[in-house]
């Protein structure tokens, strides 16, 4: 099994986070894992992303351009990666702030409104989370129990006490996402 | 104690193994995109557990001269930075080639020339396996392709120095440096008390002077000297060659990259593979000295060999002198901070084979 996976949005919507606590979370599924952020001034206000890949086998390139899953949260990232999302692949997108809906119907898409949740829950803090709930829904390679493991190890110590609201958020987000 | 497996990045992975490598000093000044070794190394605060010194200097040429003293007193001591500072450090590397220390320089190598970009690059290659400062030199060049490699390559690279006496670098780049794998941390070394023959620690009266200088106005001595580091530089083409091998046995077209490149060729041999191209890939592991031998051999059996780097071409000329015009080599390379992607390494080896 090898799932390479794209995570891409707004700076401060906490990607390369998810991304991390995505490869923690492989490895401690005895995984390999690898995480390749974008760094720079695309991070500063611009868009971030970060690919992640989990797999059984040695991971060869941590970079790629076609992925078998694509997490979108924002427009720029819906009109860049659109295309790179591997035909039978699974494309994740928030709704919030979407003005052109992705069209592609050689792959499946869910539509997860985790932004909105998340304000209405005043739980806007762990966005992310919900997001990740969802795609653990859809594409069952990590398990909950290794997520809050990988949470423990990611996190610092001062930010544990956080870890049950991005347990709620991570099951919220399992319920909320539907397939378009 | 037993290893330690965690998620790092490469910059990461660089500090963490110093420590337990058993480094005596780290002077840095921070550069992106290998800050977070200065940083993690300043958190980690090891002055307090190994003893190790960790300074950020004024400059990197302050850096740089900090590594010369503290290798002329025998210590275990390393620097790094990323391309426009390696650049500034340059005086003082080749001085300290021609001091003859052991040290560890590290690059982490972003797009130029000039201060070009952050982003990952391959175009240092011949600053770092040519001399890049100023004389007849090389140094030890080290290039990992794995946050694991990182890690693994400091204790590397610090026993070749340490055995030849002679400068290493570990030649990596921003994409290493900034990724995060798994990396399994060997157990921690005591720092070495060992007083070397050769340093300048203070002259006892049992003793004659012991002197560190690159410098003799005697030519005659002096050729005498470039002689000996030539036989030094021969030795270790002849007993420190490392390189990786992917699928060559019945390979008919061979990618050969090294770091970033090599992982991303990799891929592209699979997909390649799909499509029913035989290709296979060596991986220069350390590039000076470079897998020339090798190269030469698999010249025999392939049908041509296609270079693959981030950099206008440099790396192709150690194959293109390898083979010694045996096979068709090519070459492919972004530039600028532009990393290639595996779709369109095999698109180009196609158009490669064609011709």
């Amino acid at each position: 099994m090898t799932e390479e996976i794209i995570i891409a949005g707004f700076g401060g919507q906490g990607v390369l986070s998810m991304g991390k606590i995505m490869a923690y979370s492989g490895m401690m599924q005895d995984m390999e894992v690898s995480w390749m952020p974008s760094y720079g001034p695309e991070m500063r206000g611009g868009t971030a992303n970060v690919n992640v890949i989990l797999s059984d086998e040695r991971i060869s390139s941590p970079i790629l351009r076609s992925f078998d899953t694509a997490i979108i949260l924002n427009q720029q990232s819906m009109d860049k990666f659109e295309h790179n999302v591997k035909p039978g692949g699974t494309l994740i997108y928030d709704g919030n702030g979407i003005t052109r809906h992705p069209e592609r119907k050689d792959i499946t898409i869910y539509r997860i409104d985790a932004a909105e949740e998340a304000s209405r829950l005043n739980m806007q803090k762990v966005f992310n989370m919900f997001v990740m709930g969802g795609f653990m829904k859809v594409k069952p390679i990590l398990r909950t129990e290794y997520v809050i493991k990988g949470l423990k190890k990611s996190l610092p110590e001062r930010y544990h006490h956080l870890i049950p609201m991005n347990e709620d958020a991570i099951k919220r987000g399992m319920e909320l996402i539907r397939k378009v | 104690m037993e290893k330690e497996l965690r998620l790092m990045k490469g910059n990461e992975a660089i500090a963490e193994a110093a420590i337990r490598a058993g480094a005596d000093g780290y002077f840095g000044y921070p550069i992106t995109p290998q800050s977070e070794i200065l940083e993690y190394l300043m958190e980690a605060n090891p002055q307090v557990t190994t003893g190790m010194v960790v300074l950020q200097a004024e400059s990197e040429v302050a850096a740089i001269n900090m590594v010369y003293g503290g290798a002329a007193c025998g210590k275990k001591v390393m620097t790094s930075s990323s391309s426009p500072g390696i650049s500034l450090m340059q005086e003082g590397i080749t001085y300290i080639a021609g001091a003859e220390l052991p040290c560890l320089i590290v690059n982490v190598v972003r797009g130029g020339p000039g201060l070009g970009t952050i982003q990952p690059a391959q175009s240092d290659y011949f600053q770092a396996t040519k001399g890049g400062g100023h004389g007849d030199y090389h140094l030890i060049v080290i290039a990992p392709s794995s946050v694991q490699e990182m890690a693994d390559f400091v204790e590397l690279a610090f026993d070749l120095a340490f055995k030849y006496r002679n400068p290493a670098m570990i030649l990596s780049d921003g994409a290493i440096g900034q990724m995060m794998e798994k990396v399994w941390l060997k157990p921690p070394k005591k720092r070495s008390e060992e007083i070397l023959p050769w340093a300048t620690t203070g002259k006892p009266a049992t003793r004659e002077h012991n002197i560190i200088t690159s410098l003799d106005l005697d030519s005659e001595r002096q050729e005498k000297f470039n002689m000996k580091l030539i036989a030094k530089y021969r030795e270790i083409e002849e007993k420190e060659v490392r390189f990786e091998e992917f699928m060559t046995d019945d390979a008919e077209y061979l990618f050969v990259a090294y770091g970033t490149s090599a992982r991303i060729c990799q891929k592209a041999l699979q997909l390649a593979r799909v499509e029913g191209i035989k290709a296979g890939l060596l991986r220069p592991i350390t590039l000076f000295p470079y897998p020339k031998k090798r190269l030469n051999e698999l010249a025999d059996t392939v049908k041509g060999m296609l270079a693959v780097e981030m950099s206008a071409g440099q790396m192709v000329e150690d194959v293109m002198l390898s083979v010694n015009g045996k096979t068709r080599v090519g070459h492919y390379g972004r530039m600028g901070g532009m990393i290639p992607t595996p779709e369109e390494v095999v698109e180009n080896l196609k158009s490669f084979i064609k011709g």
